[in-house]
């Protein structure tokens, strides 16, 4: 899940009959399935939810590119690095189509990417773990990309209109990511040396449980969900979203001829369901709050490339400046 | 990005559908608002033409005026094809 513990802002779920008579309408709407559009009325609670959990599913993209960008000088081959750049690319796109989503709503672009910087907005607290090896870059395409398909899937059917359609548009390049992740990790399996398979089972051993803490705290303790799924900006809980990326999963990781760090992993022939461990809650939330292995170096990468981008951006108001006297 | 305007970006595809509102993007001025739209909404062969214009151009119409604007064709049912019963004979028409 790219936007983990968004808060509502509400305690308690409204009946319709609770509702001022343009809340009732708001919510019947989305009772019908109808789509909110940016013009719509719609409660302020929504709005600024909504502006919370898209702008963190924005900052997760253009953060995303950080532990890839880490592999970008040392591709193995020509072709994985034009693959890996391709890949790299599509998350900035993702994240400027959440962006003008995001924008739909009235809030500030400018604004939302400062309260990443200063620590107020969070992202994916996924892309707080290092990329230690190639077959990271295998690893995150398939488990990473994997766990946001399973998650964005649903979000295209999201209320909100602007964030729908930027759902659909992202949904359909995943799974080039998840692709390629998963053959980078396929190749290394069945034609590398031991070393190289080791290091693809290293890989995957360090990321596994991080990739199932992205779908956020089990139900129990997401007192966000039931406002957020009433509004139809959430459609699926965590745990079952965790679920699904699960039994989807294992198959794939038992095709690679590899093994979960999960002792407790089994499949349950009568739910029909893989059953797996207890999750590490108190290391998903140390992430979240800014401690995970690279949360400093994460925000500090993207503050330098504000600041050391402001000449492009200056140039480029200049050069418009130019433009605009010469046709003058 | 305060100096960078905001512009809606429309692609055509390339079957000769119309162009087609798919998002924004901000840009110093128009020409670089054509090239960021490519970057973005144009990466594997999406469109043969862009559209690009300020967002702040845009006259839309409200949602309040909904009904005054488009119930009115809501009760002309002889407007549809479907409307018109013919025998069967006729075939496909």
């Amino acid at each position: 899940m790219y936007a983990q513990l968004v808060e509502t802002g509400t305690s308690k779920l409204k009946t319709l009959d609770e509702m001022s008579p343009e809340e009732r309408q708001f919510q019947e709407r989305i009772n019908d399935e109808i789509k909110i559009e940016p013009k719509n009325w719609m409660p302020d609670a929504y709005r600024k939810t909504l502006i919370r959990q898209i702008s963190q599913h924005a900052h997760s993209e253009i953060v995303g590119m950080l532990p890839e960008g880490n592999w970008l000088t040392r591709a193995p081959t020509l072709k994985r690095k034009l693959q890996l750049m391709a890949k790299i690319q599509d998350e900035a796109g993702h994240g400027l189509y959440l962006y003008s989503a995001m924008e739909t709503l009235g809030a500030d672009r400018d604004e939302e990417i400062d309260k990443l910087h200063d620590g107020r907005a969070k992202y994916s607290s996924i892309f707080n773990y290092p990329t230690l090896n190639w077959a990271d870059m295998g690893t995150v395409g398939w488990l990473v990309d994997g766990a946001a398909i399973v998650n964005q899937v649903p979000l295209q059917r999201t209320s909100y209109g602007p964030y729908a359609r930027a759902m659909i548009r992202v949904c359909k390049e995943e799974s080039f990511h998840q692709r390629q992740g998963f053959q980078i990790l396929l190749t290394m399996m069945q034609e590398g040396t031991d070393d190289q398979k080791a290091m693809v089972q290293d890989s995957i051993n360090r990321f596994w449980w991080p990739a199932l803490m992205m779908f956020g705290p089990s139900d129990e303790h997401s007192p966000n969900s039931a406002q957020s799924m009433a509004w139809k900006i959430k459609r699926h809980s965590n745990d079952e979203l965790r679920q699904r990326f699960l039994d989807q999963t294992v198959p794939q990781l038992e095709l690679l001829g590899c093994t979960a760090p999960d002792p407790d992993l089994k499949y349950n022939e009568e739910t029909g369901h893989y059953e797996f461990g207890e999750i590490d809650w108190k290391e998903f939330f140390d992430v979240v709050k800014g401690n995970g292995p690279c949360n400093r170096e994460r925000i500090e990468a993207r503050r330098s490339a504000i600041d050391n981008g402001a000449w492009v951006r200056d140039a480029a108001v200049a050069y418009a400046a130019k433009r605009q006297r010469r046709a003058a | 990005m305060a100096d960078w305007p905001l512009f809606e970006v429309f692609i055509r595809s390339k079957h000769g559908l119309n162009h087609k509102h798919v998002g924004s993007v901000h840009a110093a001025d128009r020409s670089m608002a054509i090239e960021n739209a490519r970057e973005l909404y144009t990466r594997r062969n999406e469109g043969v033409s862009i559209w690009i214009i300020p967002a702040s151009e845009i006259t839309a119409s409200s949602p309040d005026e909904k009904e005054p604007l488009f119930d009115p064709s809501n009760d002309k049912v002889y407007r549809h094809a479907s409307f018109y019963k013919l025998p069967k004979e006729v075939g496909h028409m």
